[in-house]
């Protein structure tokens, strides 16, 4: 049998491919697509990329919300008379021919006069007449090609964001002062004592005064103003010495030129800024396209239809939902407050709650959680709480959200700081109480060389590039770390606790174990191909798992809701579905779901479903064994205690039945008995505990959809790598504690032109960057061997 | 007056303009993605290819 891809969108077309033009669709979406392209001269669309597109979605009334002008107000990011610009998070953004259909808006919609794409945000901003047209109108046509907008909860709260470019704008009045002091220094640097030189002196000394100005009290402001903080809070950290050293280079060399006493060390000052800047640049890695920040408010929808009291449909904002309020939920929708169904066959999917893949049937009557998205058609349901204090989002009023993990750590650099500072002006008392001896006048003049020399540039740089070059490295091994302090935290680890559903199982496949009377080849068709005529997620799922066979055309085939399928084919009378349904001999209650089948009303056998584990989970744990203790923490039934025992090291701490409270209550009791803890974990439910955590890394199947608020994200396709990332973590410290030796020996040949009397803006102007760009060398050379032996 | 001034004086104000056109740069937004635009400027061929109609597409915002 030969299935043809879909030109549009590449997926199987299956039996029967929708034939236009001489190509096959495999829905009438994409077909349409293709047609909007074709009437509108944008085929090229497809020479770019072959079958760029997505399935489009149905998407009737789900954006009836964005006609409410008070959701326009917040979603827009301008609005004058009749032009309105929107930026649009796209997640489906992922070749060149997206960008170039979405920046060709204009020729579908002639209303918009411009569409521009940022890829590594996945967004469009969108210009519109909204005399003509409307934002809803612009969201319909970006659906109906196949590129939906995902418009949550999020985007209504942060409005319009400001982008911070404050480093950047530092760096270049840093590097524009270096660059120009180094010119005006040459003269000086080679001594020429031409008599034309001589006499313009002053002129360059204070051209060089002046555009060290803005370096020392803009680009330097960071420094001085945490240094002021690390005082105050009685903490040598290593801005102290640094901002020690930049005053001192500053004002040593003002008195130099205002008494004209010498050339002053501006060169090295300006260098001095430049490099520490061009270090904290490197460490500030970003991923645009993800996000580390995230809560329920960018899972939840912004809007919501509301049943009154006449039957009418209204759509309301979703913190205006109040206990007792008729709401109405689509398919594909999320529910988003708790309450209970009245109406409508529900088919709730909690995975962005629970990792669980497994879609939960629900009566008339049963109790609705936020979080879970509607799978089966429409529903509607009754408002128990309002959004904020639904079990789910009632999590986020916990402290644990409003702390910053960085502030309780000290890093490595500020450890050593500490004794480096008290190091420093203890040598530079000593020696200008040795020179008030030997030579007063020379005194103040090695007091402040050795504050110069001694400013800890090197060290300072050793930590950013290290971890910044990490960071890239990581990341291109598909883990993405938030920032630098999250590597130095994960070398620190001695406990590691997982949750069990989506994080160390896999969402993508499970596992069906048969186990009874072993069925006819005839059989087994008929029941193959009853699966496929159902869309319950345990027939979808069964389905894929069973080999290929031929396909049939059943005689008869009924569904009953929630109990099974009915089939017939020939003799062949098949009844598949729950116990009582089929007839199962034994009833007994089981953990593990179950699919039962019966034939011809003779009872044959049941399908057992056991969580798919992960590829190398086994392995996985045996390494991680001898390092560090190891619990899985699951909000889970007791089901797959004897697998996991099979599966795991024996010292393996198991516990289920977990609440996500309970989940942060036991980090935190952890924590409290000295452990350090890495939770790994992946859905809305673990996000108090990956917050809790001193590293939490969220797991991912794809990480443009979403997970929770964490320090990290893991591709899942790496998760057996995980060992070897922290083993990383751990070689980083290893290398920057060695440039630390590095740039002492810099420091003591530097400190001895100090205090023998001799530092001459030139060694000053010399040294200074040579240990600067050796660091940097060293670090990224160290850290790409380290990531070579990552990959 | 030396020719020296004059030379300092070209220097410095060479260097300020760059600087300026490169903080004018960033306060435009030009760094903030350094993706998108490179995929761009490959479109604007493919669009002239087709002289279907007597639109012609130019690109000016």
């Amino acid at each position: 049998m030969e299935n043809k891809t879909c030109f549009h969108c590449g997926d199987d077309c299956g039996g029967h491919p929708i034939t236009f033009q001489d190509k096959s669709f495999c829905c009438n979406g994409c077909k349409t697509v293709f047609e909007i392209f074709n009437e509108n001269d944008l085929t090229c669309y497809y020479d770019l990329q072959n079958s760029p597109g997505a399935i489009p979605k149905e998407i009737e009334g789900k954006y009836d919300f964005l006609s409410q002008e008070n959701i326009i107000e917040k979603l827009t990011e301008f609005r004058d008379g009749s032009i309105e610009i929107a930026t649009l998070y796209i997640p489906h953004i992922h070749c060149s021919s997206c960008i170039w259909i979405l920046e060709n808006l204009n020729k579908l919609n002639p209303n918009i006069s411009d569409s521009q794409v940022n890829f590594g945000k996945k967004t469009v901003r969108v210009t519109y007449n909204a005399d003509t047209t409307n934002l809803k109108s612009v969201v319909l046509l970006l659906s109906s090609i196949g590129y939906e907008p995902y418009i949550s909860l999020e985007d209504f709260n942060s409005g319009k964001q400001h982008i911070n470019r404050s480093l950047i704008y530092k760096l270049g009045v840093a590097a524009f002062g270096f660059g120009n002091i180094m010119f005006l220094s040459f003269p000086e640097y080679f001594e020429v004592n031409e008599f034309w030189l001589e006499q313009y002196k002053p002129v360059f000394r204070w051209l060089m005064f002046a555009m060290s100005l803005p370096i020392v009290f803009y680009s330097a402001q960071d420094y001085f103003i945490s240094a002021y903080k690390g005082v105050k809070a009685k903490l040598l950290n290593i801005d102290v010495p640094i901002a020690l050293g930049v005053s001192v280079l500053f004002i040593r060399s003002s008195i130099e030129i205002i008494f004209d006493i010498g050339s002053g060390f501006f060169d090295s000052l300006a260098g001095l800024i430049f490099f520490l800047l061009v270090g904290k640049f490197f460490q500030q890695k970003t991923y645009n396209f993800l996000s580390f920040e995230r809560d329920y408010k960018s899972y939840f929808p912004i809007a919501i239809t509301k049943i009154d009291t006449n039957g009418n449909e209204n759509s309301i904002q979703v913190y205006d939902i109040e206990k007792g309020d008729r709401i109405l939920i689509r398919n594909e929708e999320l529910i988003p407050v708790d309450g209970i169904l009245i109406n409508g066959k529900a088919k709730i999917d909690y995975s962005f709650v629970t990792g669980e893949s497994q879609a939960v049937s629900k009566q008339s009557g049963d109790k609705l959680f936020a979080g879970g998205k509607q799978t089966n058609g429409v529903i509607e349901m009754e408002a128990l709480k309002s959004v904020e204090q639904s079990y789910l989002t009632q999590l986020w009023s916990n402290d644990v959200f409003n702390k910053n993990k960085e502030d309780g750590f000290t890093n490595i650099t500020n450890t050593i700081s500490k004794h480096f500072t008290i190091a420093i002006l203890t040598v530079a008392f000593i020696a200008t109480a040795f020179w008030l001896f030997v030579d007063a006048s020379k005194a103040m003049n090695v007091f402040t060389a050795v504050l110069i020399i001694a400013c800890p540039c090197a060290i300072a740089l050793s930590a950013p590039f290290t971890f910044g070059n990490l960071l890239r490295i990581f990341g291109k091994l598909k883990f993405y770390v938030k920032n630098a302090s999250v590597i130095e935290q994960l070398a620190q680890i001695n406990t590691v606790i997982f949750d069990k559903t989506g994080t160390i199982t896999s969402n993508k496949d499970s596992n069906a174990e048969y186990d009874g009377e072993s069925l006819s080849d005839s059989e087994t068709i008929v029941l193959k191909n009853s699966l496929r005529g159902s869309n319950h997620p345990l027939s979808r799922t069964l389905y894929n798992i069973l080999q290929e066979h031929n396909i049939i055309t059943l005689d008869a085939f009924e569904e009953h809701i929630g109990k099974g399928i009915e089939a017939k084919h020939n003799t062949v009378n098949m009844k598949i579905g729950s116990a009582s349904f089929v007839g199962s001999p034994n009833t007994s209650a089981l953990l593990n779901t179950t699919v039962h089948v019966s034939s011809n009303n003779i009872y044959k056998g049941k399908f057992t479903f056991y969580n798919s584990y992960r590829k190398g989970v086994s392995k996985l744990f045996n390494q991680l064994k001898q390092h560090f203790d190891l619990i899985i923490l699951s909000g889970d039934n007791e089901g797959e205690l004897e697998n996991l025992k099979k599966l795991l090291p024996t010292k393996t701490k198991l516990i289920f039945n977990q609440k996500p409270e309970d989940k942060l209550e036991f980090i935190k009791y952890h924590q409290s008995e000295g452990a350090k803890v890495l939770m790994i974990g992946d859905g809305l439910n673990d996000a108090g505990a990956l917050a809790q955590s001193d590293v939490g890394i969220a797991i991912s199947e794809d990480v443009n959809v979403f997970s929770p608020a964490c320090d990290a994200i893991l591709d899942a396709s790496k998760f057996k790598q995980l060992y070897s990332y922290i083993q990383a973590s751990k070689s980083a410290i290893k290398i920057i504690k060695w440039s630390f030796v590095l740039s002492f020996f810099y420091n003591v040949i530097g400190l001895y032109f100090a205090i023998t009397g001799q530092l001459e803006p030139v060694v000053a102007a010399i040294l200074m960057p040579l240990s600067s760009i050796s660091i940097v060398l060293f670090t990224t050379i160290a850290t790409n061997v380290l990531g070579k032996r990552l990959e | 007056m030396s020719v020296i001034y004059v030379l300092l004086t070209v220097s410095v104000v060479i260097g300020v303009a760059f600087f300026v056109i490169f903080i004018m740069a960033v306060k435009s937004g030009q760094y903030d993605d350094d993706y998108t635009p490179s995929v761009r400027m490959l479109f604007e061929d493919e669009l002239v290819k087709e002289p279907t109609t007597t639109s012609k597409q130019t690109k000016t915002d």
